[in-house]
C-alpha cells in the first residue's frame, strides 16, 4: 500500500511459491477426481483393472439408448438456440428495433434462472393436461378435455425447454460479436455494390461466425450436461438421458464403477467437441479489433421494426415472462392448475416455506455461503491465472491456460462422481462436509471466470504494471495493487458469474449433499421428486430475489472506485 | 397419579407378556430424559412421510417440548436407506431417528447393528406383538395404505375401475401415473404384493399403457388434483385423503384384487448424535397423543389401540388387504428394481 512496504517487504518475490501452489490446487481440483474416476471405470472389483466396465455400459441397451437420446437432445438444442439467438443478438445489435437495450438486457439477466427451476416452471405451464397452456387452448379452441398442444413430457419437450435456458448464452456471444464488426466493413460492402443481403451474407456473417459457433457447442454441452431439466421432465415420459442415468447408478445398491464407465463418453464428447470448436476457428483469422473503428451502423427496419419487436418480445416470454408468470402462479395459489380467483389466492405456501419447512434456513445459509466463498475465491485464483496467461508472465503458462480452461470438459455431473469417488476415503474426508461442495463449485466456474478475466487483461495495458515492476513491486503485489483496481468491474463481473453459477448447480451437488450440506438447489430437487410446486415456486422466487440483491451489491463495487473489490 | 398408573400397566404387560417384554425393558419419558433431551437441543429424522406432514409432526414435538428443535430431512425410503449407507460408509453420523415405508430396511440395519434397542412404553402396552422388534430396535410407527385412486371431475363414478387388471384397458392409457420403487418404499412394497397377486405379467402390461412415472407415492394423488392425470396406480392412501379434505376432486379406490398395506416402522440410530433426543422423539411419535396426531391431522392408520380410525377413512377390517411380508422384500427388494426399470424404463 505505501511505498515504504513497497520498497522492503517483498524483495523476495514468493511469486514462484505462489504459482506452484496454484498450480497444486489446479491439479487438486481436476486432476484427483478425475483419477478416482478413470481407476473406478478400470476397477473390476477385485484388485485388477478391466475395460469391461465399459463392455457392461455399451453393451446394455439401457445405456445406449440414453447416449442416443443425449445426443439428439444436445444436437437439437444447439442447433434451435443458433437459430433463435443469431436473428435475435442482430435484432438488438444491428437495427433500431424498439427496446432493443432492454430486451438485451433481459435475455441476459435471464441466465440466473436455474434450469431446473425453469423445467418445472414449464411443468407448470406445459404438462398435457394440467399446463395453463394447454387449458388455455382448451379454452379457446373449445377442444375436449383429452386433448393437448404441448407436451412437456417428451423428448420435444425437453429438447424445447432446454432450448428456452440455454439459448441465452449463445444469445450473449452473437450480440457481443455483432457490436465488435467495424462499421467500415459493411461500408465497405455497400460501396462495392453489395446488397443488404450480400453484406449479410459475405461480411457480417462470416465475421460473427466464431461466435456463432461457440454459441453452438456452449448449448451442445449445456444441454448434454444437464441433470435437472430431464430428472425432471424425461424421467415421468419413461426415457432417461446419459445424466439421470449416471445418477441412477448411484441408487441402492450403488454401482460407482459402472457410473463412472458410463461417465467416459460424456466426457471424451466434451473434449473432442471442444477441439473441433477449436480447430474450425483456427483455421482462419477475424482479427476484427484493432485500431479505432466507426460505430457499428444500425439497420433501419423501418415498419417491421414493430414486427421484430413483437418477435423478440414473444421469444423472451420463453425464458422469462412466462415461466415467472407460471412460478407467481403456483407461489400464490393452493394448486397451480386451478384458474386464478381472489378465493385461490393464499400464502400458504411462503407460510410453509418461511416458517414450518426446517430445511429453508440452513439450505439458504450453505448456498450464500458457498456462493460468496466460491465467488471470492475462485476470482482471486482466476485473476492470477489470468494475469500469467493474459502476460505470458511465467515458462508454462500455456499449462495454466488449458488447466484453467480444462473442467469446461467436465461435466457437472462426472465431476460430482469423482469427487465423491475421490474424497470419501483417506486421506481426504471431505464428504458431508461444505468443503467438497466448494471443490465442486471452484472446479465448475473456473474457467468462466478465468476467461472473463483474462480478455479483460487483454485491455489492459501492461505499461503501467512494468511501471511497478520498475519500482521494485513483486508481480503479485503489482497485480493487487495495479492491475486489480484497473479490473475491478472484470472481477465484479466474474464474481458475480460464479455466484450465479453456485445457484444453478445441481448436478455436481446432486451427487455430494448430505442432510447438513443441503443447499437451495438440491431443496427444490427433492421438493420435485415429491410434487410440491407451489413450495417450489417460492424458493424459486426467493433464489431469483438473492440473485439480483447480490449481483446488485457486487455492481456496486464496479462504481466506488479502484481497489475496493481486493482491498 | 399416572405416573402410578403407567407402572402399573406396565407391570401388568411385563406380567402378561413376558415373552415380549423380556429382551428390552420398555422406556417411561423421564424428567431426567428430558433434561438431557434439551440439553442436546435438537433431533434429526429420517422421515419418508410426506413433507407437509413431517413438519406438522416435528412441530408437535416441538410444542410438546419446546427447546428441542426437530430437523426434518424427508426424502422416498429408498433414497432414505441409499443415503444413511453412503454416509454410514464415510463415517458420517448425522441422523437420530428414521423411519421409512419400506418395512424391509429396518430387517436390514437390525443385520448390520445400527439401530438402538429402544422400545416406548406405549408400545408395549399398546401395540400388537407382532408389530415391534422382540429385541426392540424398532415397532410399527403408522399404517397406510397404497390405494388406487380418480379425478372424478375427469372420470365418472360409474366408469371408474375397480381394480388392477380393469387397468389394462386401452381407454385408460396415457391417463395414469404410478411412483417409482427405486425411490419409493411404498411402491416398492406395493408392486411386491401386487406382482405376488397378480404376476409380474400384470405390470408387464401395464408399462405398455404410458404410464407417468414420478417418483414419490406422495405425488401421485397431488398430480390427480392438478388433474395431469385422472387415476393413480398407487400412491398414499393418507396423502389422498387428505387432498381430498382440502375439496378437491379427487375419489380413493379400494381395488378388487386388495389394497396393499404399507407399515412404517421407526427406529432410534445406535450412532444418534443426540440419543437423548432421540428416545424422546420416538417415545412421543409412539404415544397416544403423537399416534391420534397422525390419525387426525394426517389420515393415518395406526396400530395403538387406544386410537380411533379418522372418521372419513373405512375400518382396516372393512377393506381387502394384501399380507406384508417385509422379510421377503428384504430379499427381493432389487430385483423388483431391477425388473420395474426394465418394464418402465426408468
Amino acid at each position: 500500500m505505501s511505498a515504504a512496504s513497497l520498497g522492503r517487504g517483498l524483495r523476495l518475490d514468493a511469486s514462484g511459491a505462489v504459482l506452484a501452489a496454484l498450480g497444486l490446487l489446479l491439479v487438486a481440483l481436476v486432476g484427483l477426481p478425475m483419477f478416482w474416476l478413470g481407476l473406478n471405470a478400470l476397477d473390476d472389483r477385485a484388485g485388477g483393472l478391466t475395460l469391461g466396465n465399459f463392455a457392461a455400459v455399451l453393451g446394455d441397451a439401457s445405456f445406449r439408448e440414453p447416449l442416443w437420446t443425449t445426443l439428439i437432445l444436445a444436437s437439437t438444442v444447439s442447433l434451435a438456440s443458433c437459430a433463435v439467438a443469431a436473428p435475435l443478438g442482430w435484432l438488438v445489435a444491428r437495427t433500431d428495433m424498439p427496446l432493443a437495450r432492454p430486451i438485451r438486457s433481459l435475455i441476459t439477466a435471464s441466465f440466473v434462472t436455474p434450469p431446473f427451476l425453469g423445467a418445472v416452471a414449464w411443468e407448470i405451464l406445459a404438462a398435457p393436461n394440467s399446463g395453463l397452456l394447454n387449458a388455455l387452448w382448451r379454452a379457446a379452441t373449445g377442444a375436449p378435455e383429452d386433448m393437448h398442444l404441448f407436451n412437456v413430457y417428451s423428448l420435444h419437450g425437453l429438447c424445447f425447454v432446454i432450448s428456452c435456458f440455454t439459448f441465452p448464452f449463445t444469445f450473449v456471444l452473437v450480440a457481443n460479436a455483432l457490436d465488435r464488426i467495424p462499421a467500415e466493413l459493411e461500408d465497405a460492402s455497400s460501396i462495392l455494390g453489395g446488397g443488404v443481403f450480400a453484406t449479410l451474407r459475405r461480411v457480417t456473417i462470416p465475421l460473427v461466425l466464431p461466435a456463432l459457433l461457440a454459441g453452438a457447442v456452449v448449448a451442445f454441452l449445456q444441454a448434454m450436461t444437464l441433470f435437472g431439466s430431464p430428472a425432471i421432465l424425461a424421467l415421468p415420459a419413461g426415457f432417461h438421458t446419459l445424466t439421470t442415468k449416471i445418477w441412477s447408478l448411484f441408487q441402492f445398491p450403488p454401482k460407482p464403477h459402472l457410473a463412472a464407465a458410463a461417465a467416459v463418453p460424456l466426457l471424451l464428447v466434451t473434449i473432442l467437441l471442444l477441439r473441433l470448436q477449436r480447430w474450425i476457428i483456427g483455421r482462419r483469422s477475424y482479427a476484427v479489433i484493432g485500431g479505432k473503428h466507426g460505430q457499428p451502423r444500425l439497420m433501419r427496419l423501418g415498419p417491421w421494426r414493430w414486427l421484430a419487436l413483437a418477435v423478440a418480445l414473444a421469444v423472451l416470454s420463453l425464458p422469462v415472462f412466462l415461466p415467472y408468470a407460471a412460478l407467481l402462479k403456483a407461489a400464490l395459489t393452493r394448486i397451480p392448475s386451478a384458474p386464478v380467483t381472489f378465493e385461490a389466492l393464499t400464502l400458504k405456501h411462503f407460510n410453509f416455506v418461511f416458517v414450518e419447512f426446517s430445511q429453508t434456513r440452513s439450505a439458504l445459509k450453505n448456498t450464500v455461503i458457498l456462493g460468496v466463498a466460491a465467488a471470492t475465491i475462485g476470482t482471486g485464483i482466476a485473476m492470477v491465472l489470468g494475469y500469467l496467461a493474459a502476460r505470458q508472465a511465467v515458462r508454462g503458462h500455456r499449462w495454466i491456460d488449458f488447466l484453467a480452461t480444462a473442467p469446461v470438459a467436465i461435466p457437472g455431473i462426472v465431476l460430482g462422481v469423482g469427487l465423491f469417488l475421490a474424497y470419501t476415503r483417506p486421506p481426504f474426508m471431505l464428504y458431508g462436509t461444505l468443503w467438497i461442495l466448494l471443490f465442486a463449485y471452484l472446479t465448475i466456474e473456473l474457467p468462466i471466470a478465468f476467461q472473463q478475466i483474462r480478455s479483460a487483461l487483454h485491455g489492459i495495458h501492461p505499461e503501467l504494471e512494468e511501471a511497478g515492476r520498475i519500482l521494485g513491486a513483486s508481480r503479485l503485489r503489482m497485480l493487487k495493487d495495479v492491475t486489480a483496481p484497473l479490473l475491478t468491474s472484470g472481477l465484479v463481473a466474474a464474481w458475480c458469474f460464479i455466484f450465479i453459477g453456485v445457484t444453478r448447480e445441481l448436478s455436481a451437488a446432486i451427487m455430494l449433499f448430505t442432510a447438513n450440506t443441503k443447499v437451495i438447489s438440491v431443496v427444490i430437487y427433492d421438493l420435485n421428486e415429491s410434487g410440491d410446486l407451489g413450495p417450489i415456486a417460492v424458493l424459486g422466487l426467493l433464489l431469483l430475489a438473492i440473485s439480483f440483491v447480490v449481483v446488485a451489491l457486487a455492481s456496486r463495487f464496479r462504481t466506488q472506485g479502484p481497489g475496493r473489490v481486493v482491498g | 397419579m399416572s405416573r402410578a398408573r403407567n407402572f402399573l400397566m406396565a407391570l401388568a404387560a411385563a406380567l402378561l407378556a413376558p415373552i415380549a417384554a423380556s429382551a428390552v425393558e420398555p422406556s417411561k419419558i423421564t424428567p431426567e430424559l428430558i433434561a438431557a433431551a434439551r440439553k442436546e437441543g435438537k433431533v434429526v429424522v429420517y422421515t419418508s412421510i410426506e413433507l407437509q406432514m413431517a413438519e406438522k409432526v416435528a412441530k408437535h414435538f416441538e410444542a410438546a417440548y419446546p427447546g428441542i428443535k426437530v430437523q426434518v430431512e424427508r426424502s422416498g425410503s429408498e433414497r432414505l436407506f441409499q443415503r444413511l449407507g453412503q454416509e454410514y460408509g464415510s463415517n458420517i453420523r448425522v441422523a437420530d431417528v428414521i423411519t421409512t415405508s419400506d418395512a424391509a430396511h429396518f430387517v436390514i440395519w437390525k443385520r448390520q447393528g445400527w439401530l438402538a434397542p429402544y422400545l416406548p412404553e406405549d408400545v408395549v402396552l399398546h401395540f400388537p406383538k407382532e408389530q415391534y422388534d422382540p429385541d426392540g430396535t424398532y415397532a410399527s410407527w403408522r399404517l397406510s395404505l397404497s390405494v388406487m385412486g380418480y379425478n372424478t371431475k375427469l372420470i365418472k363414478a360409474e366408469d371408474a375401475p375397480k381394480g388392477y387388471r380393469d387397468l389394462l384397458d386401452p381407454k385408460w392409457a396415457g391417463r395414469m401415473v404410478k411412483a417409482n420403487p427405486n425411490y419409493s418404499g411404498t411402491a416398492l412394497t406395493g408392486v411386491f404384493q401386487i406382482s405376488r397377486e397378480l404376476g409380474w405379467e400384470f405390470f408387464e402390461k401395464l408399462a405398455g399403457q404410458r404410464v407417468m412415472q414420478v417418483q414419490s407415492s406422495t405425488e401421485p394423488p397431488k398430480k390427480l388434483s392438478l388433474g395431469e392425470r385422472a387415476i393413480q396406480v398407487d400412491g398414499n392412501e393418507y396423502v389422498l385423503l387428505q387432498v381430498k379434505r382440502e375439496g378437491n376432486p379427487v375419489e380413493i379406490i379400494y381395488a378388487r384384487e386388495g389394497t396393499p398395506v404399507i407399515i412404517s416402522p421407526s427406529a432410534v440410530l445406535k450412532a444418534a448424535p443426540n440419543p437423548n433426543a432421540a428416545r424422546l422423539y420416538q417415545s412421543h411419535m409412539f404415544s397416544r397423543a403423537g399416534q391420534q396426531m397422525l390419525i387426525d391431522s394426517a389420515g393415518m392408520r395406526s396400530y395403538h389401540r387406544q386410537t380411533k380410525v379418522a372418521p372419513d377413512l373405512p375400518a382396516l377390517d372393512a377393506i381387502k388387504v394384501l399380507k406384508d411380508d417385509a422379510a421377503a422384500v428384504a430379499d427381493e427388494a432389487e430385483k423388483i428394481k431391477e425388473r420395474h426399470s426394465r418394464y418402465f424404463r426408468t
